[in-house]
């Protein structure tokens, strides 16, 4: 789950990280207000997930009312990327010395956490990797030790951070190690992360995207959940509790098992077609869960046919084809189903769907998964006559 | 011979009380695993259909000699019951609860490593292990699985996705090829038992002449496993990797599969592996028909 700056600033802020005065706007008069409150100059940021927003003009300096007012204006409701502004967040603006970069991540190879640092931040830390890789301290860290404030420093010596930061720079990276771990983040990356010319350390952004399996113990994250950018798909899919991703596609996807769904992806796009979705709806596809798929599914225009891969493990084909008619009878489906079943019971379920006199417009099984792939192509690719 | 686990194995089940851990638990006694126990805090001295339930693993472990753990509880209580049967003994942990937060995995890792680096832990969010026709330990279903046929040539299976590891047990069954052991290791950021983990037993299986292995985007696990079959695999090998087509940012349902900045596609990860001298099937059912082809031509 990403979180927008304004939300990755406050939650830094809670972990004792130093971030500059501010507050989030929803509306022109909100901003400045928050100027008001903090005092000019203060910058003016465009909320959207999406790079690049300072080309786009999403991020502009003001030093009086009246310019807050013209840039928050201009700002919210701007398009980035696709990306429409909802929000602005409006701070205090800073002096800047000097620009550094820190990330802690999870090193799956190393299988420990991984502090990042340079003394070269402020630009995309890909190109810096690119440009000169020494220019980047990678310290790993194991989980059940963490750093502490004399390791942090030597990794900003290493990153020759100089001397009159790194103080400043430990203090908050040990923070940032707090934020990351007992703040359950996927990411926690401050770029840049600030010296100000009055000696002070500071981070001057703010990306964090939390590990959603540890929700259960932030009841707090609610509100981040509500912010999240999702497709009218995808919302429609969370309401019923369906791993679902919207796509660009015109073959809808039905399939149980994150591997499999995965893989029907791919054999769509090998017989030429493309997935409208991903969704995979776990082991037990019932009368209910395949009516809920079958809703979203059904809920995106693009659609034109709907790839059911089911394979029968625990789940027995005979109940998932019950399922099958059950959903048919509750949903009028706007495209027709190509279906592949197999696995246990996999034969008395074929039996099924075919007793159930569903007409081969609406329903068509296929004995294997490139053979499905390529019916639900041909059905999606089909000119209308 | 199998990989892990075997005829011998005695299992017990933390969780055994509740809903999965019953489920599960009593199909893998009646596929034939030797389930000597359960343990769920406070319900020592119940039974659940005639297996013992204690109060903690030591006490099952004291009164049943069971080597073996099958963790099926929620994601809360998945961290301590790892570390319970590590410290109780177990040598061998099935994990398969989905949804335990990375930070608890990576800590879960490195507290087994540091005190307990005899014990594997299998998972989480895992299918579990089926040694066919000798021990089933998690959530497939026996019937789909063949076991080794004696005297001929049997595959070795190992994936991180479930439902893709069912499909090929299917497979290989349709064609008649037995399995010694197949291990779902997970998709999750930590997993206690990898690629090369399982790479490394099946190569000094005397049992398994050929592995089959099942990756999907996401980490680097693929290419280490890669880097390992061409140093240490002399068996023959076919793999497929899930996930062509997945756009890059977005985790596609395990916690695991996503690509970031350009790592972790199935692009590289075929080219790793085919580089190692493994092929490559386009589908599931490809590199199932690849694996034919291969035990036909060693028999």
């Amino acid at each position: 789950m990403d979180l927008f700056e304004y939300q990755g600033k406050q939650y830094f802020a809670k972990f004792g990280i130093p971030v500059s005065a501010g507050d989030v706007a929803h509306t022109v008069d909100e901003a400045i207000a928050i100027a008001e409150r903090v005092g000019y100059p203060v910058v003016v940021k465009a909320q959207v997930q999406v790079g690049g927003r300072g080309k786009a003009g999403g991020i502009k300096l003001a030093s009086s009312k009246a310019e807050v007012q013209t840039h928050a204006t201009n700002i919210l409701g701007m398009d980035i990327k696709g990306h429409v502004v909802k929000r602005v967040w409006v701070e205090c603006a800073s002096d800047i010395a000097e620009e550094y970069y820190a990330s802690l991540t999870l090193d799956r190879a190393a299988k420990q956490h991984l502090l990042m640092l340079s003394a070269q931040g402020g630009v995309e830390i890909e190109d810096v990797a690119a440009k000169d890789p020494t220019a980047i301290v990678k310290l790993h860290i194991n989980p059940i030790i963490g750093i502490n404030v004399a390791t942090a420093k030597k990794a900003a010596a290493d990153a020759k951070i100089p001397a009159k930061a790194q103080d400043g720079v430990a203090a908050i990276l040990v923070k940032l190690y707090d934020c990351f771990t007992q703040g359950d983040c996927d990411l926690a990356e401050i770029n840049p992360l600030i010296l100000k010319p009055t000696g002070e350390v500071h981070a001057l952004d703010a990306k964090v995207s939390l590990d959603a399996n540890a929700l259960f113990r932030h009841p707090e994250w609610q509100e981040y959940r509500a912010t999240e950018e999702l497709d009218d798909r995808e919302r429609l899919a969370r309401e019923k509790d369906l791993q679902y991703i919207g796509l660009d596609g015109k073959v809808g996807i039905i399939a149980n098992g994150a591997g499999l769904a995965m893989s029907t992806l791919d054999v769509v796009s090998q017989a030429g077609g493309s997935a409208a979705n991903f969704l995979d709806i776990g082991g037990g596809a019932n009368a209910e869960l395949m009516t809920a798929a079958l809703e979203v599914i059904n809920f995106d225009t693009n659609v034109k046919s709907i790839f059911i891969n089911i394979f029968g493990g625990i789940t027995r084909g005979d109940e998932v084809a019950k399922g099958i008619v059950e959903a048919m009878r509750r949903v009028e489906l706007r495209a027709p189903i190509v279906i592949r079943l197999d696995g246990t019971n996999a034969d008395a379920g074929r039996q099924i769907l075919l007793d159930a006199g569903i007409p081969a417009s609406k329903l068509v099984s296929k004995p294997t998964m490139l053979e499905a792939a390529r019916a639900a192509v041909d059905i999606a690719n089909a000119k209308v006559a | 011979m199998a990989i892990f686990v075997n005829e011998h194995t005695k299992v017990i089940v933390q969780g055994l009380t509740g809903g999965q851990g019953k489920f599960h638990g009593l199909r893998n006694r009646a596929y034939g695993t030797n389930v000597v126990g359960g343990v769920t805090p406070g319900k020592g001295g119940q039974d659940v259909e005639g297996i013992p339930v204690f109060d903690s693993v030591a006490a099952a472990v004291k009164a049943t000699g069971a080597d073996a753990s099958f963790v099926a509880v929620p994601p809360k209580a998945a961290p301590a019951a790892i570390l319970e049967a590590a410290a109780a003994g177990v040598r061998f942990i099935v994990c398969i609860t989905e949804g335990v937060p990375a930070q608890d995995e990576a800590r879960v890792y490195a507290t087994l490593k540091r005190d307990f680096p005899n014990t594997r832990l299998l998972g989480p969010n895992c299918p579990g292990i089926i040694s066919p026709g000798r021990c089933n330990i998690g959530i497939t279903a026996g019937e789909i699985a063949q076991a080794p046929i004696p005297g001929g040539k049997n595959v070795g299976i190992v994936s991180r996705s479930g439902t893709l590891t069912y499909q090929a047990l299917f497979e290989l069954k349709q064609q008649g090829i037995g399995v010694t052991t197949c291990v779902g290791i997970g998709g999750d950021p930590v997993p206690g038992t990898s690629f090369v983990d399982c790479l490394a037993e099946f190569q000094n299986d005397p049992e398994t002449s050929a592995i089959l292995m099942i990756g999907e985007i996401g980490g680097s696990a693929e290419e280490e496993a890669a880097e390992f079959i061409k140093a240490h695999v002399t068996k023959p090998m076919s793999a497929y990797i899930a996930g062509v087509t997945a756009p890059a940012g977005k985790k596609m349902g395990h916690a695991g599969a996503i690509v970031s900045g350009g790592k972790g596609t199935a692009q590289g990860k075929m080219d790793a592996l085919r580089a190692a001298g493994v092929q490559i099937g386009a589908n599931p059912t490809e590199a199932g028909q690849l694996m034919a082809q291969i035990i036909a031509s060693l028999s």
